[in-house]
């Protein structure tokens, strides 16, 4: 599939902003995040940029983005209308939960139901997300239960690195962050591990020969394409990435996206605290890297079923 | 509505593609882009129309494959591939917006162009690759079964067919309803072991695909022996007589 920029930072960039609204609302209402404003607007702030930054790329590749609103109608049948509602649906405790924090230094009692209202609904939105992509049965390489996992884990754990950052910067940092940090780097780990794995191992489940019927009377192979030139299929759908370029990519995802955040994190907890901000941000850094590969590979390594009838 | 139809539609329109006939000349896509660009989903929009990387809306695309090798019983089998407004397509139901439905009356799957947000996920649910995005319009557009043909009043009977199967020099492209058993649609199917293509995906496709049929090039001269009268005849003569007791 054709890894389109805008969709790469919308699910990258809202997932980490999902994560994040997900954890420093956790934290918060637990009482292990202090009640103070400016710590309150610039977590919940970066969580809601990360969000409203990812969806209004998500409305760039549409064809007619005006009428973007018609697609929160069919939420009975559509992932797609699913994820919308939910989005916005989110928008409303999150901003509530943000005022108690923000303007009244209040993260319990309404303001704390808030909190978790808005965590409960960012699972689910970014659970429908994941969901558009795992449901389509032509796509074998998304078609898989990893991938809801792994839009779960991924998001949990960029929240849970942006979350250890900022708490280091603001100076209120706690153990229990990078506990749950390194949980959530080793179960996305995991969990893509078995992806890749999945989807290496994974045989197709048609071919020229059984998509046409025609491999009855022997081996079937195209002999000519229906056009000279490749048609919108061919450029949304025919996508590939070699094998090789895979691999390396594949690679740098394992190094940026786990193992040096890992790595920085259990650092840090040994560290010196300017040191430790310090490993805390070139997490980040290597995240946003690990992150925009994993994405890409996510849609470069899918192969639509509708190229088989092209004989690739 | 992008829910499926609550019951099975009366009528379930749709074509059977016959391989045997095809000669893969293209008349159906051609005939199609005709009368779609000037119908309900014009204009079918091209790209570079006059130059490198020309890129169009076609319903309809005629794919060529060659079967069995290079051996005796090879063969060229052309595919002519259009929407085979299947009974359960996830095209229609991963659709946010309502635009991509399934008519209750006759079962042809249709987008309306004017509720369509161009995110092209119903391209993504079509394992056949039977959707088009226009992105001049920005929105998706389909094979209508030339829904804005076969119900007009302004046309005599016998050309409210969709245009493909007007065109169809060898009558490779029969159009009907399959709910109705005494359709030439079902009887060619019955007869002729028509069949879904990629069954597995679980759409369940309306129109159906009639096979080439088998070993006709290696089978013995038809003049054998014992058959009287062709003595004689000409290569003509013995081509009238092949043609005719086929
Ligand atoms: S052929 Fe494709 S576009 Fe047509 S109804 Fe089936 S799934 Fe939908
Ligand atoms: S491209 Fe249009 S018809 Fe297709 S799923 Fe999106 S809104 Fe529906």
């Amino acid at each position: 599939m054709h890894p389109a920029y805008s969709v790469i930072f919308f699910t990258t960039a809202s997932g980490a902003g999902y994560g994040l609204l997900i954890l420093a609302a956790i934290f918060a209402v637990g009482g292990l995040l202090p009640a103070t404003g400016l710590l309150g607007l610039v977590l919940v702030g970066l969580a809601l940029a990360l969000i409203g930054g990812g969806l209004l790329s998500s409305t760039f590749h549409l064809g007619r983005p005006e009428r973007a609103v018609n697609a929160l109608s069919q939420w009975r049948t559509s992932w797609l209308s699913r994820e919308g509602v939910l989005a916005i649906a989110t928008f409303l405790p999150a901003g509530l939960f943000a005022v108690g924090w923000v303007f009244l230094g209040k993260t319990t009692g309404f303001f704390g139901w808030m909190g978790v209202a808005a965590a409960l609904l960012a699972v689910l939105t970014v659970f429908s997300t994941s969901m558009i992509y795992a449901s389509l049965t032509t796509i074998p390489q998304w078609n898989l239960a990893t991938v809801p996992m792994a839009y779960l884990a991924l998001g949990l754990m960029s929240g849970a690195v942006l979350l250890a950052f900022v708490t280091r910067l603001f100076g209120v940092h706690g153990t229990a962050v990078d506990v749950v940090a390194i949980a959530a780097i080793l179960i996305g780990w995991g969990v893509k591990t078995a992806y890749w794995t999945a989807i290496d191992g994974r045989l197709p489940e048609s071919d020229l020969g059984s998509a046409t019927g025609l491999g009855r009377f022997g081996a079937v192979r195209i002999l000519e394409q229906p056009h000279t030139e490749a048609n919108f299929l061919m450029h949304e759908m025919g996508y590939r990435v070699a094998r090789k370029h895979a691999r390396r990519l594949r690679s740098l995802a394992h190094v940026g996206l786990f193992a040096l955040p890992l790595l920085f994190v259990v650092a840090g907890l040994f560290a010196p605290e300017v040191t430790a901000t310090a490993m805390a941000a070139g997490a980040v850094l290597a995240l946003v890297v690990g992150l925009l590969t994993e994405r890409w590979l996510f849609f470069a390594e899918a192969r639509h079923d509708c190229m088989i009838w092209y004989g690739r | 509505m992008t829910s499926l139809p609550a019951i099975r539609p009366e009528k379930r329109l749709g074509l059977a593609i016959d391989l045997d006939t095809c000669v893969g000349c293209h008349a159906c896509a051609t005939n199609c882009k005709e009368w779609n660009t000037g119908g309900i989903s014009g204009p079918l929009t091209d790209v570079n129309a006059y130059e490198a990387e020309q890129q169009g809306v076609w319903f309809n695309r005629v794919f060529t494959y060659e079967v069995g090798g290079e051996g005796p019983n090879a063969r060229t089998v052309h595919f002519p591939k259009n929407c085979l407004h299947c009974e359960t397509p996830a095209c229609v139901t991963v659709c946010p917006t309502g635009a991509s439905y399934k008519r209750s009356e006759d079962g042809i799957v249709l987008v309306d162009h004017d509720r369509c947000i161009g995110c092209k996920l119903c391209s993504w649910a079509c394992p056949y690759g039977a959707r088009e995005y226009d992105e001049v319009v920005g929105v998706m557009k389909k094979c209508t079964l030339c829904v804005d043909k076969i119900y007009n009043e302004n046309l005599p009977e016998e050309d409210r067919v969709p245009a493909c199967v007007a065109a169809c020099p060898s009558k490779a492209r029969h159009f009907g309803d399959f709910a109705d058993p005494n359709s030439t649609v079902s009887k060619l199917t019955a007869e002729r072991g028509g069949y879904d293509l990629m069954p597995e995906k679980g759409y369940r496709p309306t129109s159906k695909y009639l096979p080439p049929r088998p070993g006709r090039r290696s089978a013995a001269p038809v003049s054998a022996a014992g058959e009287p009268g062709l003595e004689g005849a000409g290569r003509f003569l013995k081509w009238v007589d092949r043609i005719l007791s086929r």
